[in-house]
């Protein structure tokens, strides 16, 4: 899919579905609040609250942050697209973070990077088709002495090569 | 037993609960002090140990303590940093896996020095499943009494939060990661005024790294002199090396300061992987210049790096084997803070923006004959030029590689090839160098 088409398609569905979040994500959002002497700061743990129920943080998921902690839409905005974490798009099931900073390219990051493009069709950025894996390429993970290492969502994979993340990705439904 | 102090009991199945914790002696200082010692006591301890700040920078601890002023009618504030970012370091990473009630320990403590009553551990985002082990032994202090209302039945409060990054380097940065804990995008703020006055909602605040706030048990349950036992007179202790690259058995050793660095690659690393030898050496984390294998024997402690033009820095050893384009890894850290940069100070910014594009035409056989006089002057006209440490760190490792390596950037431009012949046994590693010129 491309980005724009699947841009195109986030927007629509955020606009015909209102944003639903489960009483576990309010309470978590919730308790978040008590933790800061202000609202304010709780906006990182509130976006990460609605991001793990989610997948992502549509524009939906901004405004209701933003009313949460308070603060203008465009500001939540600015804090979300400051931390490379926060997905603005879709991600697929499977979010694999290839680690491509010094230690990991020394053990062949590079390589296996390559490896996964071909194997799954798609480039950094990239979600296949059916939803099940997006490829990203990140910087350090502190998993240097295991490299070349990847994060499966928040999972690690370490001391990986190409046959052992070709098992890794059978794994993953 | 993995190494003198820390790592001590790092493997002792069951240490991440309350319950494991105390089976080895945990907690003992916490009740032994808290509401026993005096408060400025316990800094003078610090003070005495000489331990300096494991995250970086290598400042002395107990001084930074004192630093916070102790009649100030605001707030005090204790945040941990473990956003552990820097290239090539990941022990906080494996001691909050595995003892997290030591750093609990440690804040609970450093707390009760300064007269804080509110803590938190800044985490990067990808520690997640750290924050859930944190939180979980918070929770087990709490009901144990061991944090809370009422630490150890001696009236001190003190309450503890884990908070997680998403994502941004330059987090580790004191003051980033003080905004970003206020909600703000993470980045750095003009010192002075130092953390320690006006720091998290602009009260004064200590700001510790994960290993160093470990060690502050220890010391105050033994004493400083029992501290002095390893390490050498301007920095006693252990420290943590996260030794990373094609070693045999990489991964973190914790050694008295002062051991030669050659001794760790050789000795506890089991040396380079079979056919491979040492060419360069970065021994604090990317931020730091490198050593040539001809310094291998420098000792791994703050003065002795410092003389050999470099930093102990985080303690992230990454190896570089003589198959190594030096060219195509000075690009590969260079990309990174380009990448890091938060982007509040030109130099910074557009500096680590350029330096890279002229690596990459190095890299990619497209160099100019005045390039290498260009990324000295970008590198110059970085350093010591923005508010905080990034442009350091991006222009020192352009410097030090510049100096130690200078043929291999020549050979690039001139010929527009690497001087380097690739042939990586076991890895067969393909990479940009190789590909410009197949």
């Amino acid at each position: 899919m491309s980005a724009t088409r699947s841009l195109v398609a986030a927007l629509s569905s955020d606009l015909l579905q209102p944003l639903r979040i489960s009483d576990a994500t309010r309470a978590e959002i919730e308790k978040s609040l008590t933790r800061y002497p202000n609202r304010r700061s709780a906006v990182m743990p509130v976006l990460w609250a609605l991001q793990l129920e989610i997948g992502w943080l549509p524009p939906a998921a901004l405004r209701y942050a933003a009313s949460v902690v308070e603060l203008p839409e465009s500001e939540v905005f600015g804090i979300a697209t400051f931390y490379t974490m926060f997905n603005l798009r879709p991600v697929g099931r499977h979010h694999l973070q290839v680690c491509m900073t010094l230690s990991c390219s020394l053990m062949g990051a590079d390589r296996l990077f390559r490896h996964l493009e071909k194997k799954l069709g798609i480039g950094h950025g990239e979600t296949t088709p059916d939803g099940r894996f997006s490829l990203r390429r990140v910087e350090c993970l502190a998993a240097c002495g295991g490299a070349p290492c990847l994060q499966v969502n928040f999972d690690y994979h370490e001391n990986l090569d190409e046959a052992k993340v070709d098992r890794l990705l059978e794994t993953l439904e | 037993m993995r190494g003198p102090l820390l790592f001590s009991d790092i493997d002792t199945p069951g240490l991440a609960s309350l319950e494991g914790y105390r089976r080895g002696g945990g907690y003992a200082t916490l009740a032994a002090v808290v509401g026993k010692k005096p408060a400025d006591e316990c800094i003078e301890i610090v003070k005495q140990s000489g331990l300096r700040g494991r995250g970086g920078a290598g400042f002395p601890t107990g001084l930074k303590w004192s630093f916070v002023p102790k009649n100030s009618p605001r707030a005090r504030y204790i945040v941990c940093n473990a956003d552990e970012s820097e290239p090539g370091t990941f022990k906080d990473r494996e001691l909050m896996e595995k003892n997290p009630h030591l750093l609990i320990e440690g804040m609970v403590l450093a707390g009760y020095a300064i007269g804080s009553n509110t803590g938190y551990i800044y985490l990067r985002g990808e520690f997640e499943y750290i924050q859930r082990i944190l939180d979980r032994a918070i929770d087990e202090t709490r009901a144990a009494g061991l944090s809370g209302a009422n630490v150890a039945g001696s009236g001190f409060r003190f309450d503890l939060h884990t908070h997680l990054g998403a994502g941004a380097y330059i987090c580790g940065e004191e003051t980033a990661l003080l905004s970003s804990l206020e909600g703000f995008r993470g980045q750095p703020r003009l010192k002075p005024p130092f953390p320690a006055v006006e720091g998290l909602y602009a009260c004064p605040t200590l700001v510790n790294n994960v290993e160093t706030l470990m060690n502050v048990p220890h010391i105050l349950n033994h004493g400083a002199a029992w501290f002095r036992q390893w390490g050498t007179e301007k920095s006693p202790g252990t420290k943590i090396l996260s030794v990373s690259g094609p070693v045999k058995r990489p991964g973190n050793y914790e050694v008295p300061l002062g051991m030669p660095l050659s001794q760790l690659i050789d000795d506890l690393c089991g040396g380079m992987r079979d056919g491979m030898k040492v060419k360069a050496v970065i021994p604090g984390g990317s931020s730091v210049p490198l050593l040539p294998a001809s310094l291998l024997d420098t000792g791994l402690d703050f003065e002795s790096m410092n003389a050999a033009g470099t930093f102990l820095g985080s303690g992230g050893v990454i190896v570089i084997d003589e198959g190594t384009c030096m060219v195509d890894a000075l690009w590969n850290i260079t990309r990174f803070y380009e990448h890091e940069s938060c982007g509040k100070c030109t130099p910074c910014r557009e500096g680590t923006y350029w330096m890279s594009e002229v690596l990459r035409r190095l890299e990619h056989g497209e160099g100019r004959a005045d390039d290498l006089d260009l990324l000295a002057d970008l590198a110059d006209n970085i350093l010591g030029k923005s508010f905080c440490a990034l442009g350091d760190a991006a222009a020192m490792p352009v410097q030090g590689a510049l100096l130690h390596f200078r043929d291999e950037f020549e050979h690039h431009v001139t010929h527009r090839s690497c001087l380097v012949n690739r042939r990586r046994d076991g890895l067969s590693v393909v990479r940009p160098c190789e590909q410009a010129h197949a």
